[in-house]
């Protein structure tokens, strides 16, 4: 299926004026470019000891297959149900109602009917009928049963990579159906045959050899902190001292390593530092960064249960050695969907940690008692409740600010309320985007579980639609210029989304916007933001823009 | 006669509307064509929302001004929405196209007067005039497309490790289109 030129005569055909309007199953899958990410690099994929690692490229007609794949995929899905017991039952279960159908971003934006998530269910249920139910098997199509084909294969491997397993649809099902773990079964029987796509089998192997998904090694990931301390004090006048793998100090401190290297994280980053310099100096809390345990991000989520629980071993396995007292993440997604769904049950339990409690408020983090893991937007509210922070918000007044809720922490964590009290102790002007568009109607940045890629922006820009989109309105309405977000994922992906479709909008962490606001002991006359803006400019800018409006 | 087709054409805004975004659904499939006319949520359905409110500012350039800024500014979201779609260029634009048709069903093909020949002309000639900005919309957002593709993630870690002086001196100079 290499990609041709087309001839004129396909080009007239294409513009005809009925579309082909076959049963989605006759309707065959056109692999199109900026759609799919590349295939993994089989380095990547050897160096954790994956399955069948090979070379081969989407879009050609031979994928180098081992002889017996489809007997590799039937056990494997076998395996699966039996193992896994919600995978049978969203296997059973779908009535095929179409309550979930129009509910997700890739259909909305794409217009590809096969990324309605009861037809993304459908790939692996069709396969499940005839290879797993006597009735299916028999009836075959009618039922909606076909047995596995290089032409299903191709299929699933196009469209369980454009979902990003956000979960938005299963808010919908009445079965409560989640397609989203539909997906990841999906992807781990793709990895049995080598089928991953590089964006995450690289950074996974990176993650594995060098502890964090860019591979930066120890001393690189230092500098680039001891940069933000040279940085911080030149905006501040303050000498932040950050600790790295401390014994004995009370906290570990874990963020995604986007944090560290990828702008505009990196600000985000520094407001960490300022506020862990400030806990310190006021109250003598001692918060501890490491180089072995730098990646929060979790890439194996994106592959498999084995590879997610290797990835993660290591939060804990710091904590244990350097003695803390507990763990406190950094703003993070799908981080915190493992830490929160499966950190507990695959590496722990971490009896050798205390249940968090905050030194300073006393607070006793309930919800983490298991985990012994916080998130640091909690703790930062927590901090804020209690008045343990002196905060001066109107350094945020040329902001107007507005709050995309991450799919992980929202819908899969019930985490609505904690970053907007943050938000609002720390700017003055905030604004909510449209109600079904956030908290647990959230719509997903279009870049989540590991498609945030460069080869496939049009998949992202399309997917990210919905979320741009509700952007746009408090744009317009309100004069919205900053998207705050809590996943680094996002601080990656929606500057691109918002460059596309609403110019004007930048994309910043909770902890940016803490840090501004944030008045550090000893600071200077604090001129410009973190990112080396002068306040004045920024205001006059900002009067400027509102007095037109 | 003829001075009144545009008046007439005005009159009956919502019903050729209608046809007009039926037609511009046609590069969808059936069940995606089916939302993008019934979900009346904009938030819900922001594909089919831009795509209607743009075919609403250009039937009005139409009739109208034709201001060419107004009528790149109708065109826009729905080329920026299609350039990122599975439509070839062709069939992103080719609902300017459609409306002729959409005209000559209604109204007849044939004018009966040389004015309204002329005026007939003169619709024809717009929305050539709207076709051919729709190329240049569509073109600028692939661009953009390709623009980000290429640059986007260089750019955000390039620009990190530079700033914190991470970067060997020959490798200095910032990846291209750095131009914020
Ligand atoms: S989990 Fe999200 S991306 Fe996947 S099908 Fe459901 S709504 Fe779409
Ligand atoms: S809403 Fe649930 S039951 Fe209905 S089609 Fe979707 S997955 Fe199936």
């Amino acid at each position: 299926m290499a990609e041709a030129k087309p001839t004129p005569q396909d080009v007239l055909h294409r513009i005809q004026h009925t579309p082909p309007r076959s049963d989605w199953m006759e309707t065959p899958v056109e692999i199109r470019k900026g759609m799919y990410c590349y295939a993994a690099n089989p380095k990547s994929v050897a160096t954790l000891g994956l399955p069948h690692p090979h070379a081969w490229n989407p879009v050609e007609d031979d994928w180098h297959l081992p002889e017996n794949w489809q007997q590799i995929l039937h056990e494997g899905f076998k395996e699966r149900l039996e193992r896994f017991r919600s995978f049978k039952v969203f296997m059973d279960i779908c009535v095929r109602c179409g309550a979930c159908a129009d509910k997700c971003h890739y259909f909305i934006g794409t217009g590809d009917p096969k990324n309605m998530p009861v037809l993304r269910a459908e790939l692996l249920r069709s396969v499940y009928r005839n290879d797993f139910s006597r009735m299916g098997r028999l009836l075959g199509k009618v039922n909606g049963a076909r047995p596995m084909s290089f032409e299903v294969l191709r299929e699933w491997w196009y469209y369980l990579f454009q979902c990003s397993e956000c979960r938005r649809c299963s808010l919908f099902c009445p079965y409560g159906i989640d397609t989203a773990e539909i997906t990841i079964m999906g992807r781990e029987l793709l990895n049995l045959l080598g089928l991953n796509i590089d964006w995450i089998a690289t950074p996974v192997a990176n993650c594995y050899m060098n502890g964090n998904h860019l591979g930066i090694q120890p001393h690189a990931f230092k500098d680039m902190i001891d940069f933000f301390v040279d940085d911080i004090e030149e905006k501040t006048g303050v000498r932040v001292k950050p600790r790295f793998m401390e014994k004995g100090a009370d906290i570990l401190f874990i963020t995604p390593s986007g944090d560290v290297f990828a702008d505009p994280g990196t600000y985000t980053a520094m407001g960490y530092l300022m506020l862990f310099h400030y806990l310190e100096e006021k109250y003598g809390l001692k918060v501890t960064w490491s180089t072995y345990a730098s990646e929060g991000g979790n890439f194996g989520f994106f592959t498999s249960h084995e590879t997610m629980k290797r990835l993660n071993a290591k939060m804990y396995a710091e904590a244990k050695r350097l003695k803390v007292k507990w763990i406190l993440g950094g703003e993070c997604g799908h981080m915190w969907r493992v830490i929160h769904q499966y950190m507990d049950t695959m590496n722990g339990p971490a009896d050798f940690l205390e249940v968090p409690v905050n030194p300073i408020t006393g607070t006793r983090f309930e919800q983490a008692r298991s985990t012994k893991m916080v998130h640091l937007v909690e703790f930062t509210a927590d901090l804020i409740h209690h008045g343990k922070l002196d905060l001066d918000p109107r350094r945020n007044d040329y902001l107007k600010v507005t709050f995309h809720d991450s799919c992980n922490p929202s819908r899969g964590m019930g985490f609505f309320e904690e970053p907007r009290y943050v938000i609002r102790n720390v700017c003055n002007h905030f604004y909510e985007m449209p109600a079904n568009t956030i908290r647990e109607q959230t719509f997903c940045c279009g870049s989540g579980a590991g498609l945030n890629a460069g080869e496939n922006m049009e998949l992202r820009l399309a997917g990210g639609l919905p979320r741009a989109n509700a952007v746009q309105h408090v744009h317009r309405k309100y004069g919205v210029n900053m998207l705050a977000c809590i996943c680094a994922i996002d601080r990656a992906a929606l500057p691109a989304l918002m460059d596309y479709w609403v110019p004007g909008v930048q994309v910043t962490g909770v902890h940016e916007l803490v840090a501004n606001a944030l008045n550090l002991p000893g600071q200077n006359e604090r001129t410009t933001n973190l990112r080396g803006e002068e306040f004045e400019e920024l205001m006059a800018q900002a009067e400027g823009q509102s007095d037109e409006g | 006669m003829g001075e009144a087709l545009f008046a007439r054409i005005a009159k009956e805004r919502a019903p050729l509307l209608s046809l007009w975004f039926d037609a511009a659904l046609e590069g969808y499939a059936r069940d995606t064509a089916s939302f993008l006319k019934d979900r009346r949520d904009p938030f819900a359905n922001p594909v089919g929302h831009h795509t209607r409110r743009g075919l609403e500012r250009l039937f009005d350039e139409l009739v109208g001004a034709m201001d060419m800024e107004a009528v790149t500014q109708a065109l826009d979201p729905i080329l920026r929405i299609r350039a990122v779609q599975h439509l070839t260029p062709a069939r992103a634009v080719e609902f300017l196209f459609r409306f002729k048709r959409i005209l000559s069903e209604r109204f007849g093909a044939a004018p009966r007067s040389a004015e309204a020949a002329g005026l007939l002309f003169e619709l024809h000639e717009r929305i050539d005039r709207m076709v051919l900005a729709a190329f240049d919309v569509y073109m600028a957002c692939r661009e953009q497309v390709m623009e980000l593709k290429a640059n986007e993630m260089r750019q955000r870690t390039f620009r990190a490790f530079q700033r914190a002086g991470l970067v060997r001196p020959e490798h200095e100079k910032a990846p291209e289109a750095d131009g914020e």
